[in-house]
């Protein structure tokens, strides 16, 4: 499983502030903190960054490379600031990752980039128009895709399909949906395709108490049907990993000793399913 | 062999809510989906209540404001025309009148209404506050002590302002009405937060928030539907009060109320419309599970009642 740090991105108010003033000291932390905790790639996510973007991606791979020994997930819109991005990673700690292609030929560019610097691509399966309504309607998707991207000339090993999590606060039934696109995915290609998902997505707008729950137990129901990577918080995803020989006995339907551990991650679980409906509050009740 | 229709049965059931003091009555209670008497039981018919206000319905369009002419100045008299004449099974009494925007009017004004034509009539009385948050949790407070003994609903309790007024409908014997606004995780949530500060579950009514045919009915249908299967099929005990559909106020505001057959001539008589527009909104929410409806206009009332005599 491959852990991509999600912790630098614009959205976070401390690093927006670090890439604006190019401080390095809070991007090299942020970055150092994410590999102790097992993260295999960062993700330096800059937003659409129509105005310098691509000296800003240049500096991001350089300031997070000179901290920590792993390759570099470059996360956005902006073509040239992919590209530039690329030309100044340094490909002995892996190869670097696009964040991302979909089926929306505006993002096309993206494979050629993918070819050009023989690169990671995801594919996020989801078209110009609306979301996918299911596991269906993604994998029609990352079939377009994967023939995109062999147009392209972008090996499938290298391309990791992304299904999409959406927010179970107010999409529940799309929980179970994208844990079974995950599944379909992998058979769309022998050897199995590869999948990656955004996974904090699935407690956005949820209480801040219970967003570490569902991102562990959600990223645990993933990782069991064969999910490669995931962009998520590695302390989180640690923790995850340690509970999860737990779990795996409570989705088996087993006891636990931790009567409490095993009601939340029952009531997680029966959530995640579908099979109660989600509140803000569902683990009180 | 005979063909056998496949049943559908569920875990879950819907409580039974029992409201009104010397006339009682009761809605909820089914254990499946609306009017489905072939496949469960169905031990109630729905409620329909007459809307009546704390002020002259000035705003009512005149297709519905006519009907009430003569009676509409007095909410007394209000309710005792729809007790009387109508045959009204129960009345909701909306103190729209406190709205800031609109009288301003005071809490004891308020309580004067409440406990004047709690007086005059004997039907279930339904106590509805002008969905100002702050002004409600200021009324409908005082509105619940003063009708004490009643077994009234109080409504509408929202996220923003449910404490003082669950606990008022608590302290005073009251059903409640738990609002929010077209998100089943929401109203699920208020449910909770409800029971949690000790409101009985089985004392509350859902309202998922209505909406006009034409103007997002499907909104309110498909919410109310899925709260329905939640509190059978996954037996969801927070999910099981019955639900509440406030359509008149919704119907009574849109254009197909109110545009005249001079302006939309290819619309045909306007009062049918009118009438006809709530009588569908109110039984389509029906069939999407809605127990307890607040209409306005008679007519339309006795063609729903009609469209429930065929389905009970």
């Amino acid at each position: 499983m491959l852990i991509i740090g999600e912790k630098l991105s614009i959205i976070a108010k401390r690093v927006r502030e670090a890439m604006a003033k190019r401080d390095k000291g809070p991007i090299q932390e942020i970055a150092k903190r994410q590999y102790e905790a097992g993260a295999g790639m960062i993700d330096a996510n800059i937003g659409p960054a129509e105005d310098g973007g691509e000296e800003l991606m240049e500096w991001m791979v350089t300031t997070i490379q000179e901290a920590v020994p792993l390759p570099v997930c470059l996360d956005t819109t902006n073509y040239a600031a992919i590209e530039a991005g690329l030309k100044v990673h340094n490909n002995d700690y892996g190869l670097p990752m696009i964040n991302s292609t979909s089926n929306d030929p505006e993002r096309f560019p993206m494979l050629e980039l993918a070819a050009k610097y023989n690169c990671l691509i995801i594919g996020l399966t989801v078209g110009k128009g609306g979301l996918p309504a299911d596991e269906e309607e993604r994998a029609a998707i990352a079939a377009e895709i994967m023939a995109r991207a062999m147009e392209y000339g972008v090996p499938l090993e290298n391309l990791y399909l992304d299904p999409l999590v959406l927010q179970i606060a107010t999409t529940q039934e799309q929980a179970i949906k994208v844990i079974r696109a995950v599944e379909m995915f992998q058979q769309l290609n022998e050897p199995p395709m590869k999948t990656v998902v955004g996974l904090s997505n699935i407690s956005n707008g949820c209480p801040k108490n219970v967003r570490p729950i569902l991102n562990k137990y959600y990223f645990l129901m993933l990782e069991r049907v064969g999910l490669t990577a995931a962009i998520a918080d590695p302390v989180e995803m640690k923790e995850a990993f340690e509970e999860k020989e737990l779990f795996e006995k409570v989705l088996n339907g087993e006891e636990i000793e931790d009567k409490e551990l095993m009601r939340v991650m029952k009531k997680t679980i029966d959530v995640i399913e579908g099979k109660t409906l989600y509140a803000h509050s569902y683990l009180e009740m | 062999m005979a063909f056998e229709a496949p049943k559908e049965s569920f875990s879950g059931v819907v409580y039974p809510v029992t409201i009104g003091k010397d006339v009682q009555e009761t809605f909820g209670g089914e254990n499946t989906l609306p009017f489905h008497k072939f496949e469960g039981e169905v031990p109630n018919r729905p409620l329909i209540a007459l809307e009546i206000q704390d002020v002259a319905p000035e705003d009512w369009p005149e297709t519905v404001r006519r009907v009430y002419a003569d009676v509409s100045d007095d909410p007394v008299k209000w309710a005792q025309y729809c007790q009387d004449e109508l045959k009204a099974r129960a009345i909701a009494l909306r103190l729209i009148g406190t709205h800031p925007d609109n009288k301003d009017l005071s809490a004891d004004d308020a309580v004067k209404v409440v406990k004047d034509v709690l007086g005059a009539v004997k039907v279930p009385l339904i106590i509805l506050g002008s969905n100002h948050v702050e002004k409600d949790s200021e009324v409908l407070p005082k509105v619940a002590e003063a009708a004490k003994g009643y077994n009234c609903i109080i409504g509408k309790a929202q996220e923003a302002n449910y404490k003082t007024i669950a606990a008022a409908a608590m302290a005073n014997e009251h059903k409640l009405i738990a609002m929010s606004e077209l998100d089943i995780n929401l109203s699920k949530q208020l449910n909770i937060l409800l029971t949690q500060m000790g409101f009985d579950k089985e004392k509350i009514i859902t309202d998922p928030m209505c909406s006009a045919l034409g103007y997002g009915l499907e909104y309110t249908y498909s919410v109310m539907e899925r709260i329905r299967l939640a509190a059978l099929a996954q037996n969801d005990e927070v999910m099981q009060p019955p639900m509440l559909g406030d359509v008149g106020m919704y119907v009574w505001k849109i254009k197909e109320t109110q545009a005249g057959e001079d302006i939309l001539p290819e619309w045909g008589s306007l009062e049918e419309r009118a009438i006809l527009w709530e009588a569908m909104t109110a039984s389509s929410l029906m069939l999407s599970g809605a127990e307890l409806i607040i209409m306005r206009h008679p007519r339309a009332v006795e063609l729903v009642e009609k469209f429930v005599d065929e389905l009970m």
